[in-house]
């Protein structure tokens, strides 16, 4: 199959699966700030930062309140990476795969973003909003589910379930994020310990891995559990770890693959080799943007191995860290 | 439907004959459309809008501020129905014509025979500008150089059938026919079981058999693909439809390349692949930038070397274009006499050559009544419809026509025949054409009717998809059946 085919079907993965995980995001976010005493919680702001895409958004609003998060995040088809630009993106990319792709999942693409550009207004009221989301993932997961149903296992569907992978494990580490940011300062005072529980449940309801936890752990919902199931459960498939081994597995099909086996090798070591018993939330945090940089570079690796080279150049939208660390979101139009 | 609202006085009518009755091909249909109320017909054209949305079949437009946009192909649903006695007679029309044509091709690109008797004067090919040079002494498969040939067809209010054009560089249409009839399945299923309408499917695998035919190696399995000008094209729907269709890769020009072998590979997932045929749907001049235009992006740098060179087919072959010149057009009835023996069987609508003074004269004085088409305009662009010009655009021509004549040819206006369409929630006469389809290689195939395109507004005779034209499902009905 053409290079620059399996590259657009890369990136049709990656988007899809980046709008439903941004819906995921906004849905942590919304849940957190429900379960925080007010006053406590930093707002809306870090799932800015989170996103990487602090200048973008400080470039064109003037406040941070919930409104205009949530209007950046879900319909701002100026914020290359909002619901509505990433079903734009992965629209235009399956617009020149239809040669690849089983008509029906062209047709309820199509359909997919026709329905969600109207019900825009839905996601920014507060009231609705959550149904709104859930509508967003469900759609997301029908296309998934139903790419997962009709595709032949040919490059592209290899190439595809790459991109959804990388995608997925990259959003898992940025949702489990949000609940460090709104923990930074919280956290500091111990009288918050109580709130810590719920709010951890409210990470696994949104990755939708409550039932899973329970039934994979059999523990009682705490930190270092919840952590270890997100990041390295080798069973849950949104778990960072359970992503890298998919995209292991795929790779067999692929020639030339050793410079992504080692990136990927680099990566589920770091994952696998950490400990994540007592971290606090600063370290937690580090911990992360670590995990994000190396799903980088297998990112890098597939690119320049399998990519045609003289591809148009991926819009990079990198945001300076507070901790000086370069975080960065492969942006593809 | 009442069908006395129905009537197109002093038109030919390809559904309704003189006195309300239905011709022999449209009896069924007429009588299951008076079945139907008005509210009804229009339900069903509503439903088939919203297949075609949901089916995602569409044309690009481009646009000035948006830059080019999807539009939903527009269909409407009442067929154009052709007998198929009358169309067996066509169909031998359209296989004597590109026979003529693609001997003409490659006479034109060899000895050059029908100049060297005298049948068309040898300025017209000196001065024709898409003869190409770079093609002279190449010998391509079958001797064949348009594979892929889009006749278009008007018949006139007296009922007679002519050709109006031959297009045969990059013709387009032929997936909306397809789809055209996957549609109108839908919304009338019920004729389908009654009337004996033949089918047109088979397309995209003739096409393939076509290709697979023009690989110049058998050792192993022909590897093919289309070549696309990429996504803003006008027509990337159908190339992306008609590689899906044939099961093989829809490339770009920056996805191939001419190694030093001078063979043309494509850049996979696994590696370099060689390719043996290519459907191109990007025209000559863009093909190649080492031999064509240098600013092309869009074509394949040594492509023609290795073409001249027999490592790779293409369809069509570069310089086919040089038998679609409208002045040419004049003389395919000489054509088919000089290389066949026979005379045409579908006649063309009568021309005057410009360049030729005496003709020219006749044109100067009749420009009020003829149709004046540039040599190289298509898609409705760059012609002069004389009854309904202002005296502003006949001076215009008129001027333009006296500083190149070798530029222009006039016909009388031919009065499209009409077909009962939906608008305004009541069914009027509309103007239509057809493109058949015609693939030339080992052997000849002639699709099954061929694109209906109507002219969706009251009166006018301009038909193209980018001037606001529709089209329709076509049915060829066997009456004998």
């Amino acid at each position: 199959m053409l290079a620059r085919t399996v590259e657009n079907v890369y990136w049709l993965a990656r988007y899809l699966e980046r709008a439903e995980n941004t819906a995921r995001l906004i849905s942590v976010n919304t849940q957190l700030l429900l379960d925080l005493p007010s006053g406590f919680a930093p707002g809306w702001l870090p799932l800015v930062n989170i996103t990487g895409s602090r200048a973008a958004f400080d470039s064109r609003y003037t406040r941070a309140e919930e409104h205009d998060v949530v209007h950046f995040l879900i319909a701002d088809r100026e914020n290359p990476g909002s619901i509505v630009s990433s079903l734009d993106m992965a629209r235009e990319n399956a617009r020149t795969l239809r040669d690849v792709l089983p008509a029906e999942a062209w047709e309820e693409l199509n359909r997919f973003f026709m329905q969600l550009s109207e019900e825009l207004p839905a996601g920014l009221n507060r009231r609705t909003r959550f149904d709104f989301l859930k509508r967003s993932i469900l759609m997301s997961q029908t296309l998934t589910g139903m790419l997962e149903g009709t595709m032949s296992r040919n490059d592209a569907h290899t190439f595809m379930m790459l991109g959804r992978n990388l995608e997925r494990a990259d959003m898992t580490s940025r949702i489990i994020d949000v609940r460090s940011a709104q923990l930074l300062i919280a956290a500091e005072a111990p009288e918050h310990h109580p709130f810590d529980t719920i709010q951890w449940m409210s990470v696994l309801r949104s990755l939708s891995g409550y039932e899973m936890y329970r039934l994979g752990r059999r523990a009682r919902v705490s930190r270092a559990d919840v952590l270890e199931f997100v990041l390295r459960d080798e069973q849950f498939p949104r778990a960072c770890l359970f992503c890298l081994r998919q995209i292991e597995l795929g790779l067999h099909a692929l020639p030339r693959s050793g410079a992504v086996r080692h990136a990927l090798l680099t990566a589920c070591r770091f994952l696998a080799g950490t400990a994540l018993e007592g971290l606090g939330q600063p370290e937690v945090h580090e911990l992360i943007d670590k995990v994000q940089l190396h799903i980088r570079a297998v990112h890098d690796s597939i690119a320049s191995t399998y990519f045609p080279q003289q591809s148009r150049p991926a819009t990079e939208m990198t945001v300076e860290r507070a901790q000086g660390v370069l975080r960065s979101l492969p942006l593809f139009r | 439907m009442d069908w006395n609202d129905y009537s197109a006085p002093g038109l030919h009518d390809e559904l309704v004959a003189p006195g309300g009755c239905a011709r022999a091909a449209g009896h069924a249909l007429m009588r299951h459309l008076s079945e139907l109320d008005q509210q009804e017909i229009g339900l069903r054209q509503h439903a088939a809008e919203l297949a075609i949305k949901s089916m995602g079949i569409t044309f690009t437009v481009y646009h000035e501020q948006g830059g080019s946009i999807d539009r939903a192909w527009p269909l409407d649903i009442i067929p154009r129905t052709i007998e198929r006695r009358e169309w067996l007679r066509i169909e031998a029309g359209l296989r004597q014509r590109v026979t003529a044509l693609n001997l003409f091709i490659d006479d034109i690109y060899h000895r050059q025979r029908i100049l060297a008797d005298g049948v068309m004067p040898r300025e017209l090919i000196a001065s024709s500008t898409s003869f190409r040079r770079e093609c002279v002494g190449i010998d391509p498969a079958f001797g064949c150089w348009a594979h892929v040939c889009g006749t278009d067809l008007v018949r006139d209010k007296d009922g007679t059938v002519y050709v109006l054009e031959d297009n045969l560089r990059v013709p387009s249409g032929v997936s909306y026919m397809i789809e055209n009839r996957q549609v109108v399945k839908r919304v009338f299923p019920e004729m389908f079981d009654s009337a004996a309408i033949l089918p047109v499917d088979d397309y995209p695998s003739r096409l393939h058999d076509m290709l697979v035919a023009l690989a110049p190696q058998r050792e192993r399995r022909a590897e093919i693909v289309v070549l696309t000008p990429g996504i803003y094209n006008s027509a990337y729907f159908e190339h992306a439809y008609l590689a899906r269709q044939m099961g093989c890769e829809l490339v770009e020009g920056r996805d191939l390349a001419v190694r030093d072998d001078d063979r043309v590979y494509m850049h996979t997932v696994h590696g370099w692949t060689q390719v043996d045929v290519i459907y191109r749907r990007v025209g000559d001049e863009f093909l190649d930038p080492e031999v064509f235009r240098a600013d092309s992006t869009l074509g394949v740098r040594g492509l023609m070397r290795a073409w001249a060179r027999g490592h790779v087919a293409l369809a069509n072959a570069p310089g086919a274009g040089v038998a679609d010149d409208k002045l040419i057009y004049t003389y395919v009835p000489d054509m088919i006499r000089y290389y066949l023996a026979e005379d045409a069987i579908l006649p063309n609508v009568p021309s005057w050559r410009c360049f030729d003074p005496q003709q020219l004269e006749h044109v100067l004085a009749h420009l009020d009544s003829l149709v004046v088409k540039t040599i190289d305009g298509s898609g409705g662009y760059g012609m002069l419809m004389g009854p309904t010009a202002s005296r502003e655009e006949r001076a215009q021509f008129a001027a333009a026509l006296r500083r190149d004549p070798r530029s222009y040819i006039a016909q009388p206006v031919v009065t499209l025949s009409t077909v009962p369409t939906f608008a305004g929630g009541r069914l009027e006469p509309r103007h239509v054409d057809l493109r058949p389809f015609i693939l030339s290689g080992p052997e000849t195939y002639v699709t099954t009717g061929g694109l209906t395109r109507v002219a969706m507004r009251k009166g006018t005779l301009v038909v193209n998809s980018s001037q606001g034209g529709g089209s329709k499902d076509t049915w060829i009905v066997d009456t004998e059946a």
